[in-house]
Parts: C-alpha cells; structure tokens; sequence
C-alpha cells in the first residue's frame, strides 16, 4: 500500500464512523462537533488529491461558514425539546430493511466496477499546471454554464429563505392562531 | 483536453428564452422588495415574459444546436420547453384569484415561477449530465420554497417539509447514480456516453446498472411515479392550490423529458434492461394511483393520486423505447398538462380562505350554482377518465398502440384497466356535481385570469380530442432533431 492508499482509508474510515455518529448522537452539540471533524477529514482527502484549492474551501465555507450556521441554529431551537415529528412510513423496520438490501445491492455491484477512462486532467496533468488554475479553467470555459446556473440556484435559495424566514407582518385574523407548526416555529 | 468554442454574444440565442426569463426573474426580485407595488404588475410582467419566450423558442434557428456542449436546443425541447412556459402562463392566470382568496401576498411568488421555469427549460435542454443536474437542482429549490409559502399553514409546513427532505434524498441517488456512470465510463456527456458503454463493452455491468438504476429511482420520484410516489399527496394537498397546479404539470413534463432523453441518447443500447425497470414503475403508479384514488375525500388529494396514475400512463411510452412511443408520451404530457391545469383552475375558481372548494363536499350540486363551472369540470374530468371525444382519450389510444407495437399487450391491457377502474373517482365528482341538491354558498367572484386559463385549457383538450393527430405529428417531427 502506498502512503495515499493509508491516507485515504484513513480518511475515509474516519469520516464514515463521523457521519453515523452525527446522526445518532442525541445532544445536537457533538452531532455538529462530529461534522466538523468530518469536514476537515474530507479537506484531508482532497489534500491527497492534490486539490488544496477545493480542500481551502471544504476548511473555510464548510467548517468555518456553514458550521457556525448549524451552532446558530442549535442554539436557537430548544434542544431540551426534541422535535418530535410523526414518521412518514409507519414502520421504522421497513426502511431499515429496504436501506441494507440498497447498501448489499450496491455492494454488489461495486465487485464488477471497472475504471473507465480518465478525462482530461488526470493526476499528472493537474500537477504540472497546479490545482486551482486547472480548475478555474475548467470552471470558466466549459463549465461555465453549470457555474452560472448554480449562481442562480444561490440566488434562489437566499430569495427563498428569506421568504420563508420573513415574519408576516399582516396576517390579520385566524391565521394568526394556527401559525407555524412546532417544527418551524421553535420557541421563537 | 478539447477545445470549447468560445463564447459569444450571437451564440446564446439558443438560449434567449432562458436569458429573457432569467432576466425577469431577476427584476421582480427587485421590484418584490418595494412595500407597495400594484397588485396586477407582477403577474403581468410573469405572464407576458412567458409569451415573450415562448415566441423566442419558435423564433430562434431551429434545427439542433448546442451552447458549448452543454445545453442543445432541438425539437425535443422545443416541444417539452412549450409544455413548461404554458404551465407557467396558465398558472399565473390562475394565480391572482387564488392569492386574493388565501391572502397570500409575497411578491417573490412569481420569481420563483419564473426561476423554477427557468431550471427545468435548462434539464429540459440538458446534454451533459452536471447540466442536467443544476437545472434540476434550480427547479427543485424554488419548488420547494413555493410549496411552503402559506406559513400559517401547518398542512403547508409538512408539505414542505416533507417534499424537501425527500427532495434532497433523491438528489443523493441522482447524484450516486452519476457518480458510478461517470466513474466507468469517464463521460458526462450524453452522447458520448452511448459511444462508451459500447465501446467498453458495460452493456451489462453491474455497476453501471446501478448507476442507472439510481438515476431512474430519482426520477420515478420527480414524476411522482410508484413506489416513489409517498410525498405526492401530502405535498399536493399541503402546497397552496395555484402551486399545486403548477407542480402536476411543469416539473412532472421537464422530468419526463430528461428521462427520455437520458434514457434514448445515453443509453440506448440498455433498453432492455430499463424497459422492464420502468414496466414495473409504470404498472405500480396506475395500480396505486388509480385505487387509492377511490378512498380519497379531498380533491386536491385525489388529483394527487389521479397524477401519479397519469405517470404510469406517460411512462408506457418511454418504456417502449421507439420513437413512436417517446412522441405518444410527448403527445400525453401535452395533454394531460392542459386538463389537470383546467380542473385545477376550476378548483381555485372555487376556493376561499377557509379552504372551500377542497373537499370533494364541496362539489355537490355545484351544477345548480354555477353550471358553466360544473360542466367545464365535467370535460375535463371526461378527459383525465379517457372518454372519447376528448384530448384525453386520444392521447391514452396512442400510447397504448405505441405500446402494443412495442409488444407489450399485457401492459397496454392493464392500462386499460386501470383506465376503467379510475371512471369511478373521476365520474363520482360528476354525480356530486349534477345529481345532489346544492348547498348554500358564498357568491364567486368572477376573475378574468382564471376565465382565460378557463378558456385555453378548454380549447385545447376540446381541440385535441377533434383533430388530435395535430401534436402527434409535431411531437413526431420533434423527434426527428432528436
């Protein structure tokens, strides 16, 4: 094995065992404390890929932007009242049972995956002309249109979170009464 | 790495349509941020950018062209582009009255109309599959925000919340299923990716069928087909009614058009494996769709159910794998657009803020009350049944003939079925119409959005049950820029 071979099982165990255990913890705290653990194990992975750029940004955006987004939002929904949401499917065993025949599935499907052929920038080519610039290339010519797009779905998603986040100043009447379930509301 | 023609002012025309709708989009998020704007300028500017676009799409070069391999504009997604614009225009229609009804004032409503319109023409248009899925993704987002935009409602919270978190799971599996295809094939573009399965010989790989699989699982779920179908409901009866009709038609059309397009161009030599898979979904959706249809007493609900059996119907034609099937389910989709806007803009003509005209109560003796209303309803719910003379009933004949000379007369006869099973919850609305004492109501206003929408949806599904060999050919001509 060579030493990205390591770094990578490492990696990639680690941020397996952090991601079960951020959705089964029960304090919200070190569920979020677990995903920035992970945050910085996937930085690591794209270390190993030589993509310091994108592992920057995992660093920066992820466990710097959008964690605290996730701390802010643990502190403000009260935790001691766990929201309690009626499941869709009626029984849990069901999906357990589906979600292992999915994952077997797949398992067994991973054993005829063959690589296929590499596209234009493999590892040698990304050294020779550098990470970020091999990526800005690609991200302002061909891709350029993806880009644009996801600047849209950006737009979107802040014209569409303040609209759901705006209080309604004159909802007059019985609306009022029945107002936000306590999923939504929280405590505020 | 091969070159990628430069970008220039004249080669966007193919995408005017898009950019003009981008534009739009971008200035009622300006103009949604005054306090007070008139009422009527929003739905104007939404409804005449729609016009404006559906013109630049019959105006710019036709023929196949593509924006730096990424986006192509033929007659295939001319065809299903039309499907979304006049979804969004006879939604706006109905929009207004329905907004007044409910008192649901945000201005953002139209720009996220405008936006989700704008990601679906981009799947619609979509040749390489990182394309496809910001444009799916654009859609999605804006759906989502505009299925909770009734904040005091909890229904709406759930719809919501329910179609996001679902939303985002099929999101994963597209987005698996992606990285398996790409991962063995080295391709994203669609029609390389024909040229590669065949060339590394992965016709029958595991992996790669996977990988499809996951790309269909995902899409099953956007056109809310079974067993991918749980959220449809809840989320057609959380989501407010004008949305509701919106979201039966346009996302549905634009699924359906990335389903077929991925489905014929990268994987055509595969059909035998994704025909069966999308045999099993198309049986389940009419199975379940059309039964459980039966037990409902919302309307809103029902139509759910009544939609994700119109899925089934649609996905014979994909299934079949020709190019007579793929136009039956163009030709259906059209249809199946105008009739289910129709009953919904019936619905909003009838609702108010305590949530009348939702109850399938609500209907009885709606003949004595408002008997134009009544009977318009009484067409179109003859055309989601399938009773000649109707659109609908043309468009359900040409699939299942597309699908018999597929060969699958077992398919087509539990079609037919179905069909008969499903005369019972759409005639049951009837007989409430016409054969019950009417109760005493409120008054309707009269709006001129909805009597307009009224009139298109009415026409069309009047006009293609007469001449309906009109759309076959012209989805068969789209066909051949395919």
């Amino acid at each position: 094995m060579t030493v990205q071979q390591i770094l990578f099982f490492y990696f990639a165990t680690v941020i397996v065992l952090l991601s079960l255990g951020a959705v089964t913890m029960r304090n919200s705290v070190y569920s979020v404390l677990m995903v920035l653990a992970m945050f910085f194990h996937m930085a690591g992975i794209y270390l190993t890929l030589n993509a310091e750029f994108l592992a920057a940004v995992q660093v920066v955006v992820y466990a710097g932007a959008v964690l605290v987004l996730y701390l802010f939002v643990v502190f403000l929904v009260n935790l001691k009242q766990e929201a309690r949401i009626t499941r869709f499917v009626k029984h849990p065993a069901l999906g357990g049972v589906m979600a292992g025949a999915l994952f077997l599935m797949l398992l067994f499907a991973f054993g005829s995956f063959s690589l296929g052929p590499q596209g234009a920038w493999p590892v040698a080519a990304i050294e020779e002309a550098t990470f970020t610039r091999a990526l800005a290339m690609e991200l302002f010519t061909r891709y350029l249109l993806p880009f644009e797009v996801v600047g849209l779905i950006l737009l979107i998603a802040v014209v569409g979170g303040i609209v759901l986040a705006k209080r309604e100043e004159s909802q007059e009447g019985a609306g009022r009464e029945t107002a936000g379930s306590s999923i939504t509301r929280g405590e505020a | 790495m091969n070159a990628v023609p430069p970008l220039m002012l004249f080669s966007v025309s193919p995408v005017a349509p898009e950019l003009v709708l981008v534009g739009l989009g971008l200035l009622l998020v300006g103009i949604a941020s005054f306090p007070k704007v008139p009422k009527l300028i929003m739905p104007s500017v939404t409804a005449l950018g729609a016009l404006v676009a559906l013109m630049l799409l019959y105006t710019t070069s036709s023929g196949a062209t593509s924006l730096m391999n990424m986006l192509v504009m033929d007659g295939y997604s001319r065809f299903f582009k039309t499907i979304c614009l006049v979804a969004l225009l006879l939604t706006v229609l109905i929009s207004e009255r329905y907004r007044t009804a409910v008192d649901m004032r945000h201005g953002e409503y139209y720009c996220l109309m405008i936006f989700a319109v704008v990601g679906m023409m981009v799947m619609i248009s979509a040749v390489d599959l990182i394309m496809l899925y910001v444009g799916l993704e654009l859609m999605a987002l804006s759906v989502y925000c505009l299925v909770g935009l009734l904040k005091h409602d909890t229904r709406a919270n759930e719809a919501a919340l329910k179609y996001f978190l679902m939303g985002a799971f099929s999101s994963g599996f597209f987005l698996y299923g992606l990285t398996l295809i790409y991962g063995l094939t080295g391709t994203t573009q669609l029609s390389e990716l024909a040229q590669r399965i065949a060339l590394l010989d992965l016709s029958a790989n595991y992996a790669l069928l996977a990988g499809l699989g996951l790309v269909a699982v995902a899409f099953a779920f956007k056109v809310a087909a079974a067993p991918f179908h749980m959220w449809t409901p809840d989320v057609y009866e959380g989501a407010p009614t004008a949305v509701t009709a919106f979201m039966s038609v346009a996302p549905k059309a634009a699924s359906f058009a990335v389903l077929g397009r991925v489905l014929m161009e990268g994987f055509p030599m595969m059909h035998d494996q994704w025909g069966p898979l999308l045999a099993v979904f198309a049986l389940l959706s009419m199975a379940v769709g059309n039964i459980v249809a039966i037990a409902q007493t919302n309307i809103k609900r029902m139509l759910a159910y009544s939609s994700i059996a119109h899925a089934g119907y649609a996905l014979l034609g994909i299934l079949a794998g020709t190019a007579e099937g793929l136009s039956a389910t163009m030709n259906y989709l059209l249809i199946y657009a105008l009739m289910s806007l129709g009953a919904f803009a019936i619905i909003v003509h009838l609702s108010s803020r305590d949530g009348r005209g939702e109850r399938l109560e609500d209907y009885k003796g709606l003949a004595q009350d408002n008997p134009l209303a009544a009977l318009l309803m009484l067409l179109f719910m003859f055309s989601l049944t399938g009773i000649p003379p109707t659109a609908g009933f043309m468009g359900k004949l040409y699939l299942l003939i597309a699908i018999m000379n597929a060969g699958h007369l077992w398919l087509a006869l539990g079609a037919v079925l179905f069909s008969a099973i499903s005369a019972y919850y759409y005639l049951r609305l009837v007989r409430y119409m016409y054969m019950h004492e009417a109760k005493p109501a409120p008054r309707l206003v009269f709006s001129f959005g909805v009597a307009a929408a009224l009139c298109v949806s009415v026409f069309g599904v009047a006009a293609l049950g007469v001449v309906p060999s009109a759309v076959l050919a012209w989805a068969g001509q789209a066909m051949l820029g395919f």
